[in-house]
């Protein structure tokens, strides 16, 4: 009792400092904010693009828009024809007539159209001249279909556009799966435990570092056990984690409902696609697919994962960081010493994107079963659907593992921490992990 | 009553016998030096009374029982010579912390940092931080930290390294005033100045083994050369006798070594016979220093590593 009460008053001074910090309030505020800035200023140039209206000059004489160029659904482009006027003079003078750009078709072969022209000042925008495109391809391919004879509506009804489904046979009743959701979700969720690898990783051994640097490790230790010191503060950095974390998420989703404030042109532009009926359709169907997408994966089983893989990934690493931090006296140092704790992780970030790409290789397999990689990539698979032997197997490895890691790194810690100058080694290092004590 | 015994502790490490065999008991409410050159295994000795390393062999008793690191920590106060505080954590809530590290509910340590902070001036540091302090400032507040639990031994490892002499002194002072209330002080240093005003009792250990052991009068007693000071009012040419040997000047009089089976009477009796004043006679001790490094000397200054066969 009296041993629990000591780590607790570790935890609770190591989380207090930190969440006290103004560096943590403001990473903990500005995260969010930035991030649905970004969001916001990815919407706000896409508002702006489509709001944009344009005024193109057409100069037909090809006849290919057969004296009458009618706007297409939802189109921003407005096209006039000009008649009674040639390239050469009217190149000079559409800008003082209110275009932003002449088109301009010469006399063509339908079959090999060649040398249409759009003049502008200055460059169009790719959004605009790839809608340009489109309506004259769609133009020439009329043209081709009435020289071929055949019925544009025939054309349309024989044009095929097909989504394939593909379904998964696991054993326990068929899913469907959404590749495309599965992805990001396996993505994002494999990502977020990588950075809290790396980030709170490196908090521990800092952490560490400045007990060390500070002089106050043996000040502390002969008060508690050097386990009870170094578990205090990975299990309080973690709390701080957890916190930030929680706070990121809930802030991300408020700022979330300020983005229609914001824009409130998207708002109203939903009930407007849906009266032209074809894109209602298609966003429709978007939106089931998604929520299709996001049901086929096993929700709660990915949430425990995800868990898991947080505590079991991040006590693990934890621990190794705060053996680097026990032996070494400045940053320089703990660089040297920490690139063979980073390497598994950033290894566990690359055979994640291929795990993504290819679930079931023996590349993904392997990842996600060896411990110091599995937190990574096995939640990178939880999504396209992993055999129950698999999750436990590569469960009952991480704890293992975890176990002995912290055993190891403990036995590190508690002589790197009474050293002075003296520089610490990888040699050194696992003298002290084995020697008898 | 003994409040620390130790009996043949051993620790080794791969390449030293750190302390080899070293045995010495400290009475309650003494003041007990523990002396050695820089290397001498001080610090690995300490360290096994507090529990921060297990010894080889050998036993550590607190007040009669057998040390249990566990729950013995709270009756000892050390002060480790690699000492330092969090900077960052304000001055107040960092002391209160380490008293609670120390068994103290929150209520005790508040109202005894208080007290302590009162007492050494320290009220308007409460919310200052450690890295506002200067290297003194710092240093009393690590005492202060040191022994805010009360405890029955405090051991003190260099406690006065970096302070200014008004400081030490009020350090000094605090640990006579802790000594009067019962409390058993263990100082361990190799500035030998220091242990000859404040410990009652030394022990001199020099490559992890004990070289001496005794009260400071007793050991001075026991080293002592049969050294006199002699002032007188003129020297006369004639100083030769058999009774003593002049080997040197100082302070305007003479130091005199009395031969084997001669007193001080005799001495004196042959100036007084020749009708010469004697403005002073004293017998002059050997400083610990004097006997530290005559022990010293001459084994090599720096330890040696050699290989242990541990068994």
């Amino acid at each position: 009792m009296k041993l629990m009460n000591k780590i607790l008053l570790i935890i609770q001074r190591e989380y207090l400092t930190r969440v006290r910090k103004r560096s943590f309030l403001l990473t903990t505020i500005l995260v969010p904010i930035v991030i649905i800035g970004f969001y916001a200023a990815i919407i706000a140039v896409a508002v702006s693009d489509t709001s944009e209206k344009v005024r193109i000059a057409v100069i037909d004489e090809a006849s290919l828009f057969d004296g009458n160029i009618a706007p297409e659904n939802k189109e921003s482009i407005a096209y006039d024809l000009i008649r009674n006027e040639t390239v050469e003079s009217f190149k000079k003078k559409y800008q003082e007539v209110g275009y932003s750009a002449l088109l301009y078709v010469p006399p063509l072969n339908i079959n090999k159209p060649e040398k249409i022209v759009l003049y502008s000042r200055s460059a169009v925008s790719l959004g605009v001249k790839g809608k340009i495109e489109n309506r004259v391809d769609k133009a020439i391919e009329q043209k081709r279909l009435s020289s071929e004879n055949i019925d544009p509506q025939k054309y349309e009804s024989i044009n095929s556009n097909i989504n394939i489904a593909n379904t998964l046979d696991s054993g326990d009743g068929e899913k469907k799966s959404v590749e495309g959701v599965a992805y990001a979700v396996a993505f994002a969720a494999g990502i977020l435990i990588y950075m809290i690898l790396l980030i709170y990783g490196s908090m521990v051994m800092r952490g560490v570092m400045e007990e060390k640097t500070n002089r106050i490790s043996e000040v502390i230790i002969s008060s508690v056990k050097p386990f009870q010191l170094m578990m205090g503060k990975i299990i309080g950095i973690g709390a701080v984690g957890i916190t930030q974390f929680i706070i990121w998420i809930v802030l991300i989703g408020l700022l979330q409902f300020t983005i229609p404030l914001l824009f409130p042109s998207i708002a109203g532009q939903i009930p407007q696609t849906g009266a032209e009926g074809v894109p209602m359709v298609k966003e429709a169907n978007m939106i089931a697919k998604i929520t299709e997408g996001l049901q086929s994966i096993p929700v709660g089983l990915l949430l425990f994962c995800f868990l898991f893989y947080f505590l079991g990934g991040y006590l693990m690493y934890a621990s190794l960081f705060a053996a680097i931090g026990s032996v070494s006296e400045d940053q320089q140092e703990a660089q040297q010493l920490v690139f063979p704790v980073m390497m598994p992780i950033i290894l566990g970030f690359v055979m994640l994107t291929k795990a993504i790409q290819d679930p079931n290789s023996g590349l993904a397999l392997f990842g996600s079963l060896f411990p110091l990689t599995s937190p990574i990539v096995m939640l990178g698979r939880i999504p396209f659907g992993v055999p129950a032997s698999q999750i436990i197997l590569s469960m009952v490895l991480l704890i293992l593992f975890f176990l002995f890691c912290t055993w190891l790194a403990g036995r590190i810690y508690r002589t790197g921490i009474l050293m002075y100058g003296k520089k610490g080694s990888w040699k050194e290092m696992m003298k002290w992990a084995l020697k008898r004590s | 009553m003994n409040i620390l015994e130790v009996k043949h502790l051993k620790k080794y490490y791969a390449t030293q016998k750190a302390v080899d065999d070293i045995s010495f008991s400290v009475e309650q409410g003494s003041i007990f030096g523990l002396l050695g050159p820089n290397g001498a295994g001080k610090t690995t000795l300490l360290r096994m009374v507090t529990g921060i390393f297990f010894q080889d062999e050998g036993e550590i008793l607190l007040d009669g029982k057998k040390f249990d690191p566990e729950n013995d920590v709270t009756r000892i106060g050390y002060m480790p010579e690699e000492r330092g505080l969090y900077k960052k954590m304000k001055i107040g809530e960092q002391a209160i912390y380490l008293a609670r590290l120390k068994g103290l509910t929150k209520a005790d340590a508040t109202s005894r940092v208080k007290d302590w902070f009162i007492k050494f001036g320290m009220e308007s540091w409460w919310n200052k931080k450690v890295e506002d302090l200067s290297k003194g400032m710092s240093q009393k507040l690590q005492f202060v930290t040191t022994v805010l639990h009360e405890p029955r031994l405090i051991i003190l490892d260099e406690p006065f390294s970096g302070l200014d002499p008004v400081n030490a002194n009020l350090i000094k002072d605090e640990i006579y005033q802790l000594a009067k209330k019962g409390c058993s002080i263990i100082f361990s240093t190799h500035r030998m100045e220091q242990v000859e005003e404040i410990c009652d009792h030394i022990i001199l250990v020099n490559k992890g083994q004990k070289i001496l052991d005794g009260g400071v009068a007793e050991v001075k007693q026991q080293f002592k050369e049969n050294l006199f000071l002699l002032g007188l009012e003129e020297i006369p040419e004639n100083k030769a006798s058999g009774f003593f040997e002049v080997i040197g000047h100082k302070n305007g009089g003479l130091v005199v070594k009395i031969n084997e089976g001669y007193k001080p009477n005799d001495v004196l009796k042959f100036f007084i016979q020749q009708n010469i004043n004697i403005t002073a006679f004293n017998e002059m001790l050997p400083s610990l220093n004097d006997i530290f490094i005559r022990l010293v000397e001459g084994t090599t200054v720096s330890r040696q590593f050699q290989t242990i066969n541990s068994n």
